[in-house]
């Protein structure tokens, strides 16, 4: 079938993919610049079309349990919102991830810290990448850089949240959540009519009872459990890595960006290139797992990387763990909610890498 | 001899009076010596069973005493963070609208950490039963002060007693949500007398058939006793209850469906 052509807000396209995704729930809690989430799916209405629920929680800390309930049930429920939202959703996403369920999160990330701006940011990386609850557990981190991929990740998340029973989070940002660019839809897809041996769908004769829990009060069985856990984001790491690249045939410096800044750093390229430097862009797609391997390898052929974030530099920890010391790393980003432009990157570029 | 004999003669399974149902699972309860959560347990699964529900009911445990209820409730169990069960249970009845779904919390869980997930499920009408065992006190960790505590009571965070002045009163949540439009049964109850028991039951087998209306929210609190927090035998925690919290807690339906 054909995949239709529409003019959308990047929150627009979440939503309007969540309802073709055949999303069984949606459960959000109004914060700028993401509420339009919750608004179209509202206006959309599909509980009269596909059955979908859509609910308007009490707080943000009820829609992530709401996740966890639905999810129990074997269902594809997902919630969004941005950073400040996003951190009272910690405890929750500590338990869903503790209880193995698969589900969708999207953070469309603001300045911090606190209450912060509303303006675009990358500055909740760490929070994402590194854990956020407490525990030692990892979320499948996606991070569209258009609009298109707002729409593709949704697909994307609920397949691998459910191949791994791992909850799967979206890092967009406030800029890619809020501009209009041209999407492809996919078709309409049924939701799901046969669920997980494991959902809690009320106990026939024919199996034991379901248990959803993330408690085990015998250490050694919550040591066990832990290890089974790792075991699973190895697997990830291994197998889930996602990235893109731009121009770094023949590069000898390189760019590492993800979402709105990579885009920036698209850019960047050019106007270097114009100016006689041979720079290349890496944009990690996946930043749980992060293609490690990769930016290792091109450690032969690089002289030096530039991480450009909209933070005061998170994502480098990761570049310089996968260049090991082997070449020089800088950071360079704009904070609070300002984006970052093509040229001033070029000039750190010169500055702080090829001069420095 | 002869009396030995007599007995063996009686203690047949034609001639039993009492059987433990199957969906009470054959553990060893977790709770204390007189605590009243395994009485309450019993009348749960006895209703399940004889309204045979087994395979439709999804219930959600709370943290607190009752955490482990999935090891003695033999139906599917969803075990909630602290105090967010009714934000659970929203999401299960809401997907799968046609199942038995119920939520079981202590006063910690739903009366002060859950404050707000309690009220708002309850004021969105939410088709769930919510179980509410109000013992006064925070038993799994060891005895401190409960949104529910007694002016006066001690406990190990109120050691001087409860002093409403810089604590604050008891808080009634019973009594709030049978204020709100969205609940549709709400009654006060105890499990400490046999009398008290086959109330309790009936009000959970109420709640059961509510349900199957989708009038709106069932709210059963159970007052009861916690032997080892308020430091007292199961007999003397039972006198206790019955002179000090059932004048705070009246027992009896706050809100009845007109029918």
């Amino acid at each position: 079938m054909e995949k239709e052509l529409r003019l959308m807000k990047g929150n627009e396209a979440v939503a309007e993919a969540a309802i073709r995704a055949g999303v069984d729930g949606y459960f959000g809690y109004p914060i700028t610049p993401q509420s339009e989430i919750l608004e179209y799916l509202m206006e959309a209405n599909p509980a009269e079309s596909t059955g979908m629920v859509v609910l308007q929680a009490e707080s943000e800390v009820a829609a992530i349990n709401m996740v966890y309930g639905g999810a129990a049930c074997g269902k594809k429920v997902m919630t969004s919102s941005s950073s400040p939202g996003i951190s009272l959703k910690q405890e929750g996403i500590s338990y869903i991830a503790g209880a193995e369920l698969p589900c969708l999160i999207v953070n469309v990330v603001r300045g911090g810290p606190g209450l912060g701006t509303i303006q675009p940011a990358q500055s909740d990386y760490f929070q994402s990448v590194k854990g956020g609850g407490h525990g030692d557990y990892h979320l499948i981190v996606l991070a569209p850089a258009s609009v298109q991929e707002m729409a593709d990740f949704v697909d994307l998340g609920f397949e691998l949240a459910f191949k791994y029973r791992n909850p799967v989070l979206m890092l967009s940002d406030g800029a890619i959540g809020q501009m209009m660019e041209k999407v492809y839809l996919g078709p309409q897809k049924e939701r799901l009519k046969v669920f997980a041996d494991w959902a809690t769908t009320g106990k026939p004769d024919t199996r034991d009872r379901n248990i959803i829990t993330s408690l085990d009060l015998d250490p050694n069985g919550q040591e066990i459990f832990n290890h089974k856990l790792q075991e699973k984001y190895n697997v990830i790491r291994e197998n889930e890595v996602r990235f893109e690249e731009f121009q770094t045939g023949d590069a000898e410096y390189l760019f590492v960006a993800y979402g709105t800044s990579a885009r920036v750093c698209q850019k960047s390229v050019q106007l270097a290139r114009e100016q006689g430097i041979k720079v290349g862009l890496l944009r990690p797609i996946t930043l749980f797992p992060f293609p490690t391997k990769r930016i290792n390898e091109l450690t032969g052929q690089i002289k030096g990387i530039l991480s450009v974030e909209m933070s005061a530099g998170q994502m480098i920890e990761d570049v310089l763990l996968a260049v090991n010391g082997k070449i020089p790393v800088r950071h360079f980003g704009r904070l609070g909610g300002i984006v970052t432009t093509p040229e001033e990157v070029v000039e750190n570029l010169k500055t702080n890498i090829i001069g420095g | 001899m002869i009396e030995v004999t007599g007995i063996k003669e009686i203690i047949k399974p034609e001639n039993l009076a009492y059987r433990r149902t199957e969906v009470l699972i054959d553990n060893t309860l977790s709770y204390c010596p007189g605590c009243g959560h395994g009485t309450a347990h019993r009348i749960l699964a006895e209703v399940i069973d004889e309204e045979g529900l087994q395979s439709q009911t999804i219930g959600v445990s709370p943290v607190g005493c009752s955490v482990l209820l999935y090891n003695y409730i033999n139906v599917d169990i969803q075990q909630a963070a602290h105090g967010r069960a009714p934000a659970v249970a929203t999401a299960i009845k809401r997907l799968l609208p046609d199942k038995f779904v119920f939520t079981y919390q202590g006063d910690g869980d739903l009366a002060a950490i859950g404050t707000s997930e309690t009220i708002h499920a309850c004021n969105r009408g939410e088709n769930i039963l919510i179980i509410f065992v109000n013992n006064g006190i925070y038993g799994m960790t060891g005895g401190q002060m409960a949104p529910t505590t007694l002016p006066g009571m001690k406990s190990t965070t109120s050691p001087l007693g409860r002093n409403v002045k810089t604590m604050g009163n008891p808080l009634k949540m019973t009594d709030i949500v049978a204020t709100l439009p969205g609940t549709y049964y709400v009654t006060r109850q105890s499990v400490h007398t046999p009398a008290n028991v086959r109330k309790t039951k009936k009000a959970v087998r109420k709640a059961v058939q509510y349900q199957k209306l989708d009038r709106g929210t069932c709210f059963i609190e159970i007052v009861s006793n916690c032997p080892s927090g308020w430091r007292m035998t199961p007999t003397q925690s039972n006198k206790w209850m019955e002179e000090n919290m059932f004048p705070y807690y009246p027992l009896g339906d706050l809100k009845v469906p007109e029918e």
